[in-house]
């Protein structure tokens, strides 16, 4: 089968899309049970939403588990090399502004190797979805602690436990001046649904931390926000405009304490009118860091949605078009010119 | 009036060296563009300190620009200054040594304060004692002669004043060689058109100096050097940054492609990154990355996307891109990486030149990962090469190093303007038609087609895996990884490219001096003057494609009893050639950070057919 080049049906896309349009033929390969299925299920599923047909989509990632992502992918797409997938992506989105460009990436990938250009991607507000598969651990290298591990995580690397102080995702996008911070979990189809829908409306950069599951090196690190019978008690799912409540029936709640500092309370104790009303679109950064520091990790209660969707002027969009259309304009009567500017002489 | 002496003469050295902040790349270049004007031909040579401002009047913040101007076609800056224009002590100290014996010296005087003297090392006054006994000396006074003439400038002080000296300088040379004043002073009045004080301040400094060598009775002669002949045609002055840029610009005019070029801030190859940054009228896109790889990804981004990607750099600038490079290798997609090669390793002397980066450039990546490397050889040669390199990427859809140094793009000469018709014409063959489309399916050159996003039907997905020669499935198959890697390889093999040219004028040398990049000029200046002046017979020929080399290369290594190669390396084309061709080539190395003299060349080849 010529399955790299074509999708499932070769050839130009029929409207309306379906999930199958954007689903390659290439069999994949993740661990059975890998969170990623779930990701790759739901971004597939959400594609024909979206609206844009599958050519004018790239998707670009880099190294370990999730850089296997874009094979199974049937939109244009570059695997890149470790960490690199954002710099990969500016190029193409800088250039290219009729394009819609993914990145799909993991903790090692993006906060270790690949920091820096995650981080610069985000203040530049590149028009890319950065999908951030965060599994707090080294998974296609069978096993080291990641930048996520927790203090003390015993690894094949760390057999003594791991010393280092692991990056808060959120925090850190939010510290590199991103638009748009969310986060989700593998399993959680609607509320991953509903976040790829926001990052995908969202104009500039929007990252979208994953929490994804790997079962065979990392097990378990995220079930008190995924496993049932503890997610619904862990989960505090963040609202725009909403006061922010969790637990079943709501009953426990984020208010501000008397030091100033957010605080876990019991809505029955503060009254509704007392908890924190989230607020997303507040260009100034504070209550999302809040947030992102409500929980240092996601051990117990954690919030779960959009921090921060805020508009700012997007990197390169205008900028290319308007280059395209200069470019349109010149020939050789112009490089003619071009070469002749300046101090010239005759020599007959 | 003019009572004093012209003599003619046909070929001049000239250096201004002072402090970096004095101003002395300006002088040179207002000068190099007074010369052009003239039509004489010419050749420079700007060096400068990395630090942007050293401690003031110490050796180590000594910058200096050197400019060969003759009524000949000359091919190097020259190696041994016959003028030198030194500021202050610190530039006497560092330059005398460069100057010819009985040269001429014109110095500040009154930069030559104790204090200075002191800063540059002297223990006693060089103007006082019988130091330059073997030079023309002459001491003038510029810095209080420059602040009397703008006095009475209003908005101009005495300090301000002072910081025209070079302008002083400038004219006083002007006069010496006869350049017209006109360039000069319509440059003045456009550089600092919204600045009248500044502007009437080095409009008088420059006339003052210019001035005093037509009346002080110490300067009894001054010099004309006739202009050059050349082949009919409209010239321009240019350095290998400019014509590397042009040429980047004409590139991708003639393949409608627009250009991308991400890089890095690195000493020398910014300036390229400057000078594209300007052009947006040509749709000419630049982004300052926040490194040298990303600045690699995203002109390999680019060029996924259908533009022409092209990126930077210069030293380790390189070595951070090397994977990139493989991965593009991998891609099999058209990328320009431009190496402005400098003296290393490491952070070395990022102001000096090398060309220590061939066999980097050649090998530097892991795993089998060949691709063309093309060198320019003279600075307007830069203009061709960057054609070159954008064609063959274009073309055979591959990365291709192009291996400039830092001579060749600060060195400038007068460029005669090529006719736009007559450059090639570079199409891109983007992928169109969905009808058994394969991302690695090959062309006779064994390319693979340029299937870009927003193409229906053409949907594909390609990486740093190994692929499935044809669909470009990941694939870890023994005998695909096998045929894969031949096959990279055999697709730079099918690389066209010329055939090496020979100047042997009487055909019967029995020694050949093959040179590659910036060599060009002083191999072929020592060429000429050995022919002249010892009747040494010898044969020349430059490699300006390193990968894949000339396919005449061995069969004109084989016609020579010996075959000479000089090189700013420690014998880098010698391995090579004796690898490739079992041919015992002689090797001449020069790894002082200088380019390689014309004197370098004459000396080797005349000791080896002594």
């Amino acid at each position: 089968m010529s399955g790299n080049g074509s999708g499932n049906g070769a050839g130009p896309v029929e409207l309306p899309l379906t999930k199958a349009d954007f689903s390659s033929d290439q069999e994949t390969r993740w661990c059975p049970g890998c969170g990623d299925y779930a990701i790759l299920a739901s971004v597939q599923g959400f594609m024909p939403e979206f609206g844009v047909p599958p050519e004018k989509i790239v998707f670009v990632t880099g190294i370990g588990c999730a850089g296997r992502f874009v094979y199974y992918m049937d939109t244009y797409g570059m695997h890149g090399i470790h960490g690199r997938a954002p710099a990969l992506a500016t190029g193409v989105a800088a250039s290219r502004p009729d394009l819609s460009v993914w990145v799909v990436s993991g903790d090692g990938d993006a906060l270790s190797i690949g920091g820096n250009h995650l981080i610069h991607a985000l203040r530049r507000n590149v028009p890319l979805k950065i999908l951030l598969f965060n599994n707090q651990i080294y998974g296609l290298t069978k096993g080291q602690y990641s930048p996520t591990s927790e203090e003390g995580k015993v690894t094949k690397s760390t057999p003594f436990g791991s010393q280092d102080h692991p990056f808060n995702p959120v925090s850190l996008a939010l510290g590199a001046e991103a638009t748009f911070v969310a986060r989700t979990v593998d399993t959680d189809k609607k509320h991953m649904a509903e976040t790829l829908r926001a990052a995908a409306a969202h104009r500039g950069a929007a990252f979208v931390e994953i929490y994804q599951n790997c079962n065979v090196f990392n097990d378990g690190a995220f079930d008190a926000v995924r496993a049932k019978g503890q997610k619904e008690q862990n989960q505090i799912r963040l609202e725009h405009g909403q006061p922010i409540r969790f637990a079943a029936d709501g009953e426990r709640g984020v208010a501000r304490g008397a030091d100033g500092r957010l605080e876990l309370v019991d809505v029955a104790a503060v009254g509704e009118d007392g908890l924190v009303v989230h607020d997303a679109q507040r260009q100034e950064p504070s209550l999302a860091f809040e947030l992102a520091h409500l929980a240092e990790r996601p051990t117990g209660p954690t919030p779960i949605g959009i921090f921060r969707a805020v508009e700012r002027p997007v990197y390169g969009a205008e900028l290319s078009a308007a280059l395209e259309e200069a470019r349109g304009k010149v020939g050789s009567p112009e490089l003619e010119a071009l070469l002749h500017s300046g101090d010239t002489w005759t020599v007959s | 009036m003019d009572q004093k002496t012209v003599e003619k003469i046909d070929r001049v050295v000239v250096r201004f060296a002072g402090d970096s902040g004095d101003g002395m790349q300006l002088t040179g270049s207002r000068f190099t563009d007074a010369t052009a004007v003239v039509g004489n031909d010419l050749a420079t040579l700007p060096d400068f300190p990395a630090e942007i401002r050293a401690p003031a009047g110490t050796p180590h913040g000594v910058s200096a620009f050197q400019i060969h101007f003759a009524s000949r076609d000359i091919l190097t800056p020259g190696d041994h200054p016959n003028v030198l224009v030194a500021m202050n002590p610190a530039a006497l100290i560092t330059q005398l040594g460069a100057v010819e014996k009985g040269g001429t010296v014109i110095v500040n005087e009154d930069g030559f304060t104790d204090h200075n003297l002191r800063k540059a090392g002297y223990t006693s006054n060089p103007l006082e004692d019988d130091s330059l006994d073997d030079y023309q000396l002459f001491r003038v006074q510029m810095t209080s002669m420059t602040v009397r003439a703008t006095e009475g400038i209003e908005g101009i002080k005495a300090s301000d004043a002072q910081r025209c000296k070079n302008l002083f300088a400038l004219g006083l040379v002007s006069w010496m060689y006869g350049r017209p004043t006109e360039p000069t002073v319509h440059w003045i009045e456009k550089k600092f058109e919204d600045k009248p004080p500044v502007r009437d301040a080095n409009l008088a400094a420059f006339r003052a100096g210019y001035n005093f060598g037509e009346t002080a009775e110490l300067l009894a002669v001054h010099y004309e050097v006739d202009p050059a002949p050349a082949p009919p045609g409209t010239y321009r002055n240019v350095n290998g940054t400019q014509a590397l840029a042009l040429g980047l610009i004409a590139a991708s005019v003639r393949s409608g492609l627009g250009l991308f070029l991400a890089s890095y801030p690195i000493t020398p190859a910014s300036e390229l990154l400057h000078a594209l940054s300007r052009h947006r009228r040509f749709g000419v896109h630049t982004i300052q990355a926040e490194d040298e790889i990303a600045a690699a990804n995203m002109a390999l981004g680019a060029a996924f996307s259908g533009r022409l990607g092209v990126t930077a750099t210069s030293g380790p600038g390189m070595d951070l891109k090397a994977e990139t490079i493989g991965l593009a290798v991998a891609m099999e997609l058209p990328l320009v990486v431009v190496d402005i090669q400098r003296a290393g390793p490491s952070t070395g002397m990022p102001t000096k030149t090398e060309a220590a980066d061939l066999l980097m450039a050649l090998y530097g990546r892991h795993g089998e990962s060949p691709l063309p490397v093309v060198a320019p050889c003279t600075p307007a040669d830069c203009f061709a090469a960057a054609i070159e390199a954008v064609r063959i990427a274009v073309t055979h859809r591959t990365p291709v190093i192009l291996l400039s140094d830092t001579f060749l793009a600060n060195s400038s000469e007068p460029w005669r303007l090529p006719d736009v018709a007559s450059l090639p014409e570079i199409d891109p063959r983007f992928a169109t038609d969905p009808a058994g489309f394969q991302p690695y399916a090959r062309d006779d050159k064994l390319a693979r087609p340029w299937a870009v996003p927003g193409t229906p039907g053409l949907r594909h997905r390609i990486g740093g895996l190994e692929k499935e020669d044809g669909t470009g499935n990941i694939s870890y198959d023994p005998a695909n990884h096998e045929h894969m890697t031949r096959l990279r390889a055999e697709r730079v093999a099918r690389v066209s490219v010329p055939d090496v040219e020979v100047d042997d004028p009487d055909g019967d040398a029995t020694l050949l001096v093959l040179g590659w990049g910036s060599s060009y000029g002083a191999i072929q200046g020592a060429a000429r003057r050995l022919r002249r002046e010892k009747d040494l017979k010898l044969a020349t020929a430059h490699v300006r494609h390193l990968n894949p080399l000339p396919g005449n290369l061995e069969d004109v290594l084989r016609s020579y009893e010996r075959v000479l190669v000089p090189e700013m390396n420690m014998g880098q084309l010698s391995r090579i050639l004796r690898a490739e061709y079992l041919i015992d080539v002689e090797s001449y190395t020069k790894v002082d950070g200088l380019p390689i003299f014309t004197a370098d060349v004459m000396a080797t080849v005349t000791e080896r057919l002594a």
